[in-house]
């Protein structure tokens, strides 16, 4: 099925969008109000919420240029050595942005 | 733990505006993305509005991108369907994570905030989580902050968009990422997360290269939660 990208098709392409984002955005909530949290499920999230910013980040870091890659390292150093997000983050785009610019 | 009310977290007022202006900083950046993606969908012909629209209702921008690669004078329901659903999965994990939070929330205030999920605030809700706070009202506080700069960018982007045509030049494509990294190694690490992000990011590479596209931060995060499922930490609270 295909929808013409005039403008009523724009629109209806649009809410179909919005509805499965929607979905997606509803759909772990709805489904965890079935699952009873045990200390074991419990654990799962945990690890797992803390292991969706690294599946979000590797691939990130590994295909990147080497603008993203300086950038992600400067930031990580930061993070780890002063211990504050916003002097980390700025030192990352700006690292970005000088081998951008450089090289 | 369900003594005096079935919804014992309510949201706080100051505390929502609070965590406005907390992420109000990261948020201007997100106006760099949003006129990135007003631009480019102008250039794929479509109308203002129509971009400020889909910027509003959809609200993902990985994914509005992804529709517009795939934009023509005909659209295929079920491939964007699929594409939008793919790369939009890890709000699906990332909801379930907050689950214990929310569920202590009634319904109406639990789905409302989920609207305005999205990465940046959600990495906030559950760093602070792991640090033993409870933050719900970053999640809509800090959504509003990046839904503003996301249509402002959206609009700006789609009428003055050839005023920044390279936003990567200036690092700009980094910052949510760059972000997104101080909120991972800024949380508590133990032997038990470092064995869980090497599993995530292997996981993750493979499936970047080996499986279909946009699989693999859902294919990493469970790699990384099966971790958890086998190694339980002792719990000191």
């Amino acid at each position: 099925m295909s929808i013409p990208t005039g403008p009523a098709g724009t629109i209806l392409i649009i809410l179909i969008m919005a509805l499965v984002t929607l979905v997606t955005r509803f759909g772990g909530v709805f489904l965890m109000s079935f699952v009873r949290i045990s200390p074991r499920i419990e654990s799962f999230i945990n690890a797992m919420a803390s292991s969706v910013l690294i599946a979000i980040l590797t691939p990130m870091a590994m295909d990147g240029d080497l603008g993203a890659k300086v950038s992600l390292g400067t930031t990580a150093a930061l993070i780890l050595i002063i211990r504050r997000p916003l002097p980390a983050i700025s030192g990352g785009i700006l690292a970005a942005a000088l081998v951008r610019q450089l090289l | 733990m369900m003594n005096a009310s079935l919804y014992s977290y309510h949201l706080q007022a100051n505390r929502v505006r609070s965590e406005f202006f907390r992420l109000l900083p990261i948020s201007l950046f997100v106006v760099a993305f949003g006129a990135a993606f007003g631009l480019a969908a102008v250039q794929k012909g479509l109308a203002p509005l129509e971009a400020l629209l889909m910027s509003t209702l959809v609200f993902a921008g990985a994914s509005q991108f992804a529709t517009l690669d795939m934009w023509g004078p005909e659209m295929s329901v079920l491939p964007m369907m699929a594409v939008v659903f793919a790369i939009n999965s890890r709000h699906i994990l990332m909801g379930a994570s907050l689950y214990p939070m929310l569920k202590d929330l009634s319904p109406g205030p639990r789905y409302g905030i989920l609207t305005v999920l999205t990465d940046a605030n959600w990495a906030v809700a559950a760093q602070d989580y792991q640090n033993g706070r409870r933050n719900l009202e970053v999640i809509l506080g800090g959504g509003l902050a990046l839904v503003m700069a996301w249509l402002t960018g959206t609009l700006l982007g789609a009428y003055f968009g050839s005023l920044l045509q390279h936003p990567e030049n200036y690092g700009l494509d980094m910052v949510l990422g760059c972000f997104l990294l101080t909120m991972a190694l800024g949380g508590r690490k133990s032997p038990r997360i470092i064995v869980a992000w090497v599993l995530s990011g292997s996981a993750s590479m493979i499936a970047y290269w080996w499986l279909p596209p946009h699989t693999h931060v859902v294919v990493g995060a469970l790699a990384g939660g099966v971790v958890g499922f086998f190694w339980l930490e002792r719990k000191p609270s």
